[in-house]
């Protein structure tokens, strides 16, 4: 078996007595999908904001490709090559679609040389291949904040992608994306990360979508991880059936 | 096409000016050297942050200016122009370390501050810096030659010219460059950019420290034009002068502080003319037009217009990310 891409180890945090991670153990491997599901308030963003920097966790350990990252910045963690997206897609909106993507190029090599240009061919070649990919490449030009809320959503994934992670962390990301477009567009996404062999871990609500992607499935519950295992076995999971999908 | 041929039109009108009324060339100088300070308030502003107290680095340079010959052995304004951007560039840096950490109000007013206490210095410490009084510039050598003044002034303007035309290339090249395009995406998600690796603190005390570079690049030139420094550089409603030169020239052009900082000097010299005691009046109402019916500035009226406002319905998606579920 191989060894973990990210370890959580005994993760705990609480905002003014509400307790979002009691303790939560969770490994993802290299190249794989894992899926977390819960209901509203389980802390599964917060899971993500501990793994991605934004958030420090009151006792835990969180480690990345063996290097203990539990202290380090968001910068840091995103520059050893762990990449998220958000809920709300945060993006760069007085920008247009291509200068964004560009940022992300950008800030992968050669950010700190002033006369060095964003727009090299190259990395516009590459930016154009990565918005084809997502089928948002005629939104180029657009100023993001003139653009729709299911392209910011893939925007802000292909930006996140464009740093070429080891692992991106999404938070839901088909919320907001019409539930006819949603088969669609994970079949973009998965295809994008399997030829990039980047593994991903995504907060979703679709059991569908989980069923239909994800390699493995965590539940999460009240600050704690109920179950995590393939979704066949999680589905059928008698508990699951009543409180997780019941709930949905 | 019509906006490129108006401004033909005012750079030739500028040049035959130059030629018929010889005073201009002192009020374009001071004017070419202002653009220069105000290029870099704009490099702060593309980033979202007004910082009311580049005077002090306008200060730092020409004092540095003015005592080039003790502290630099030299009178040759080819090496004290460098040394004394070098000066500012250095303060910034310190400063900047700072002052990158605000933000909006606290980064302006702190900015305020820095500048306020280095006036105090200049101003009391007189045995060092000749008080209120200032010190005055002496004439340098030009690559080894002493002008007369005649000759010395028309140098002065076209080295001027020559260093607005430089900075405009560079400031160019630069926005196009990752950091450049960084500075809007500072100014609209701090989140986003250290989610895509990158330090908003540290690109903000290099723009910062760029920023008071060009700052004391002007102040060099303003001190060799003047021929007298005083404390009054540092005064805050000098730097005061550096933000709204910028609102009325434009940040979305590199040639907007250009512009600005000349129709600022032509106001002043003209209405301290003719209206001696409401110059600034003149100024005020200028500003309120500005504001309230060309916000991208004189540049603005050169440019194509900037992209659609948001609608509400756009707007709703701006929200930042709240940190729990």
């Amino acid at each position: 078996m191989t060894s973990p891409l990210l370890q959580a180890i005994d993760v705990h945090i609480h905002f003014d007595g509400l307790i979002a991670a009691d303790g939560v153990t969770l490994d993802v491997f290299p190249e794989e999908f894992l899926a977390i599901v819960g209901p509203n308030g389980a802390g599964k963003t917060t899971f993500l904001n501990i793994c991605t920097g934004y958030l420090k966790p009151d006792k835990g350990t969180v480690i990345f490709a063996g290097n203990d990252i539990s202290r380090k910045t968001p910068r840091e963690r995103t520059q050893l090559g762990i990449a998220r997206s958000f809920q709300h897609p945060q993006l760069f909106i007085e920008q247009d679609l291509m200068t964004n993507i560009l940022l992300s190029i950008g800030a992968r090599d050669g950010f700190w040389n002033p006369l060095r240009r964003l727009d090299r061919p190259a990395a516009v070649d590459e930016a154009h291949a990565l918005l084809n990919l997502f089928q948002i490449d005629q939104h180029a030009d657009a100023i993001i904040h003139n653009l729709p809320e299911g392209v910011r959503k893939l925007a802000d994934i292909a930006l996140a992608l464009a740093l070429k992670p080891r692992l991106l962390m999404m938070d839901e990301p088909t919320s907001g994306v019409s539930a006819t477009e949603k088969t669609q567009v994970m079949d973009i996404l998965i295809n994008a990360l399997q030829e990039q062999s980047v593994a991903a871990v995504f907060i979703e609500h679709d059991m569908d979508v989980v069923t239909r992607y994800a390699h493995r499935v965590a539940v999460w519950n009240q600050g704690k991880i109920q179950i995590c295992d393939t979704p066949d076995v999680v589905m059928n999971d008698a508990d699951v059936r009543a409180n997780v999908i019941g709930m949905e | 096409m019509i906006r490129k041929i108006a401004l033909a039109v005012i750079a030739i009108l500028l040049c035959i000016g130059l030629f018929v009324f010889p005073w201009m060339k002192a009020v374009l100088t001071v004017a070419l050297a202002k653009g220069i300070v105000v290029l870099g308030i704009m490099l702060l502003l593309r980033a979202g942050q007004v910082s009311l107290g580049h005077g002090m680095f306008v200060a730092v340079s020409a004092y540095a200016v003015a005592f080039g010959n003790e502290w630099l052995g030299t009178n040759e304004m080819l090496l004290q122009i460098p040394f004394a951007v070098v000066v500012s560039g250095v303060v910034g840096l310190v400063i900047g370390l700072f002052v990158a950490r605000y933000r909006y109000i606290f980064f302006a007013m702190l900015n305020l501050a820095f500048s306020m206490v280095f006036f105090s210095f200049l101003q009391k410490s007189y045995r060092l810096t000749g008080g209120s009084d200032g010190v005055s510039v002496q004439t340098p050598t030009i690559a080894g030659l002493s002008l007369e003044a005649g000759t010395y002034n028309w140098v002065l303007f076209f080295l001027a010219l020559a260093l607005c035309v430089g900075c405009v290339l560079l400031a160019f090249r630069f926005f196009r460059s990752a950091m450049g395009q960084a500075l809007s995406a500072l100014k609209t998600n701090e989140v986003r950019v250290a989610y895509i690796g990158i330090s908003p603190w540290r690109t903000m005390v290099v723009i910062y420290t760029l920023s008071a570079m060009l700052a004391g690049l002007g102040g060099s030139l303003l001190a060799y034009t003047t021929g007298h420094v005083t404390p009054e550089l540092s005064y805050w409603t000098r730097s005061g002068e550096y933000v709204f030169i910028a609102i009325l020239g434009g940040t979305t052009g590199i040639l907007g502080p250009f512009m600005g900082a000349m129709v600022f000097e032509f106001i002043r010299t003209y209405a301290s003319a003719w209206l001696t005691n409401a110059w600034q009046l003149t100024l005020g109402t200028i500003l309120l037009v500005i504001i309230l019916f060309a916000q991208s500035g004189i540049w603005g009226l050169f440019a194509p217009p900037p992209p659609k406002a948001k609608t509400p319905e756009e707007k709703r998606y701006d929200v930042p990310a709240a940190a729990g579920d």
